[in-house]
């Protein structure tokens, strides 16, 4: 079951990553985005990260995609034109990637020690209580410190669009 | 043959791989500036997937800080940035990322 899951959801995740890519029209990339973040969901659960496949879709398939949604619809972005002479980028460069990402699969299955494999409720360590306990105790300088991040991103973002504004 | 209830830990990994790897060829590739952020927000749903994989390997949870630090520093990174391209799309009336290119020369 886990692995039909798996192979299920990595497919839809790596068909709306190659559509992202291949579409011209930014909406289109939008909504495979979407579907990427949306299955990764999914995986996050299977390896009992709970909490953190719930952030992930109200973080990033909510929040981050509205907003990019937002700013596609305000631009009224088209799709871009057709590149000028760039056939030797798909040439070498899809050939090239396969070859690259091929590689990467070969190191991890060689180097990596044979490990058990990955059952659904083996790790229960990632619900909202454990990752509360740690993000306040261990992990409470980055935490107090990513707060002022995000002050100064609010404040970066409202300086640069007031212009736009008034 | 892996079993039908367990998937092997390092194919996690390699669809991270493949998933970072889509994330550069859209960034390389696509000339849409809004289309090269959301590659930059694949990649790091990529990484993000790899943290979540080893943090289940070693049974412990500091992954998951880790990873919700990026997704923070992800929705930091695209308010800022799109209002960025706001503020380009104001100036230039083009998202063309070959077309904004003062700073080149």
């Amino acid at each position: 079951m886990d692995l039909i899951l798996f192979l299920v959801f990595a497919a839809i995740a790596v068909g709306c990553g190659i559509n992202l890519v291949v579409q011209t029209h930014p909406i289109s990339s939008a909504l495979s985005l979407i579907g990427v973040m949306g299955s990764l969901a999914i995986l996050y659960l299977l390896l009992g990260a709970e909490f953190l496949a719930a952030a992930q879709l109200i973080v990033y398939a909510g929040a981050i995609m509205v907003l990019f949604v937002f700013v596609i619809m305000l631009l009224n972005a088209g799709a871009e034109r057709k590149p000028a002479s760039r056939s030797y980028a798909k040439l070498f460069g899809v050939p090239l990637l396969v070859v690259f990402l091929g590689l990467i699969a070969y190191i991890v299955q060689t180097f990596l020690p044979k490990t058990e494999g990955v059952q659904f409720g083996k790790f229960t360590g990632g619900g909202a209580y454990e990752i509360g306990i740690k993000l306040f105790t261990d992990y409470l300088l980055p935490f107090e410190i990513v707060s002022v991040l995000i002050l100064v991103a609010i404040f970066g973002a409202i300086v640069l669009a007031r212009k736009e504004i008034d | 043959m892996p079993q039908l209830n367990s998937v092997p830990l390092s194919w996690y990994l390699i669809l991270s791989a493949i998933l970072f790897g889509l994330g550069i060829a859209g960034f390389l590739f696509r000339r849409n500036i809004i289309t090269v952020f959301m590659s930059i927000e694949l990649m790091l749903n990529a990484v993000n997937l790899t943290f979540i994989t080893f943090s289940y390997k070693l049974r412990q949870v500091d992954g998951h800080i880790m990873s919700f630090f990026v997704m923070v520093v992800a929705a930091a990174e695209a308010a800022v940035g799109l209002a960025i391209i706001l503020t380009v799309f104001k100036n230039r009336q083009t998202l063309d990322i070959d077309e904004v290119e003062s700073m080149k020369y």
